[in-house]
């Protein structure tokens, strides 16, 4: 795709509807629209909305960007939903609570499935969010699968994570455990209408003050998202911590930090792909598997010996 | 490569079960389903775009089939989107023939197997139709 560049000069929702489903399916032609748009990255503020199922993400994402939309920002939406282990199917449903969205010209809403990733988000997602990034969105929301203690792959994309709560999930030994508790720069606790949102919030409180980020005191908000209850101060938090990371000089950190970890992940992706074809093609080495899947031959000395034969196969270190 | 379906009830229809009974089994048979709920045909192609999908699922009950129904296909081929628009519920045997006429691929009634579906998009995903 030679016209790549062409592509992202003519900011229409159709080609860009085009140029992610290449990314989504890391088709031939994906490598071009991605090597383009890592040039033309844009000054997109990355926003990470995580929690447990039922939480309340999408209806959150629902209010908070039709509030959003109506200052005429550019906004990119990418809702992810789990995929069967069993069938490879997936039903992405986080669309249905949009809806209130659909008809605006400035949001686009991508929906990933996870594909086997298992850190709450789709392979895919840093890429789409480079393409929306890239394509001139000037916010971009991604929603995670609803998560447990230790889905945080959004860490790695997003400049700014919100934990989304709700009463009732447990007593405060619960809030203290590490994982998924630490990673939020704003935590809110939906769904307060609920009986146990009080006790939830002063938990919260409670952690945020033993971990204090650096110049940071993430904020802790109640809201009720089907009534747009607590939208505004949701949006202000999230404006909020955007200037704290612009005058912090993280913003500029975490893009580079972000540079050096897709490197590795691409690193680590096209080695799989070179041991793959390689151990393919051996008949000598499919014995060897063989053996070791019946027991008779310990992968440590197998996979010593694949590396090395491949290491030399390319010249040496 | 995995197919995507965008699924919707079009227009007003109050019914659920049956759009969701089928975006349920074409997520057995492995295919993507992005489920939309209700939506009118200007929404329903938006979001084809947006998520780049092979099919257009309509699901209808309450009688809108012939108008709502080729409208979505005529905005859709307007716009670009080559994806295949098929459709299911209680539709009239006589109104068939003017469905397909109008570009949507296939009809599905009451009684359809879900294979037969599957097989159906399989078979067709990637030849544009109408």
């Amino acid at each position: 795709m030679n016209e790549a560049s062409s592509y992202f000069e003519k900011k229409s929702d159709v080609i860009l509807g085009k140029l992610l489903k290449e990314v989504e399916n890391q088709t031939a032609n994906s490598i071009e629209i991605l090597r383009e748009s890592s040039a033309r990255k844009g000054t997109a503020h990355i926003v990470g909305i995580t929690g447990p199922p039922g939480s309340g993400k999408s209806t959150l994402v629902n209010k908070l960007c039709k509030t959003l939309a109506k200052s005429g920002i550019e906004i990119g939406i990418v809702a992810v939903d789990p995929t069967s282990p069993f069938t490879k199917g997936a039903l992405l449903g986080d669309r249905t609570r949009m809806q209130e969205l659909s008809g605006l010209s400035n949001v686009f809403i991508k929906s990933l499935a996870t594909r086997g990733n298992l850190g709450g988000l789709a392979p895919t997602t840093a890429d789409i969010v480079q393409v929306l990034d890239a394509y001139g969105k000037e916010l971009i929301i991604i929603e995670t699968v609803g998560v447990g203690q230790i889905e945080f792959d959004v860490l790695e994309i997003a400049d700014t994570v919100v934990l989304v709560n709700v009463p009732g999930l447990g007593d405060s030994l619960q809030t203290l455990k590490a994982g998924i508790m630490e990673i939020a720069d704003i935590y809110v606790v939906n769904q307060a209408d609920r009986p146990g949102a009080d006790e939830s919030v002063r938990d919260l409180k409670m952690m945020v003050r033993e971990k204090l980020q650096e110049n940071w005191e993430q904020p802790v908000l109640k809201t009720i998202a089907t009534n747009n209850e607590g939208m505004i101060e949701l949006i202000d938090q999230i404006q909020r911590h955007k200037e704290f990371l612009l005058h912090s000089n993280r913003w500029d950190e975490k893009r580079k930090t972000r540079n050096l970890t897709r490197l590795n992940h691409l690193m680590i992706q096209s080695l799989n792909n070179e041991v793959d074809s390689y151990i393919r093609r051996k008949q000598g080495i499919q014995i060897k598997i063989q053996q070791v899947k019946e027991g008779k031959l310990d992968p440590y000395t197998l996979s010593d010996h694949i590396v090395e034969q491949l290491i030399k196969k390319h010249g040496g270190m | 490569m995995q197919i995507k379906v965008v699924m919707a009830k079009l227009g007003l229809d109050i019914h659920w079960r049956g759009a969701l009974v089928v975006s349920r089994m074409l997520r057995d048979e492995g295919m993507e389903v992005v489920y939309l709920g209700n939506q009118f045909p200007e929404q329903i192609v938006e979001a084809a775009i947006q998520e780049g999908a092979d099919v257009i699922g309509l699901s209808t009950l309450g009688g809108n089939h012939l108008t709502l129904g080729p409208k979505v296909v005529k905005l859709a081929r307007e716009k670009g989107v080559d994806a295949l628009v098929i459709m299911g519920g209680v539709i009239p045997e006589d109104d068939i023939p003017l469905l397909k006429e109008a570009g949507i691929a296939e009809v599905f009634g009451p009684e359809t197997k879900v294979e037969s579906i599957a097989t159906f998009i399989r078979e067709h995903v990637g030849k544009t139709i109408g």
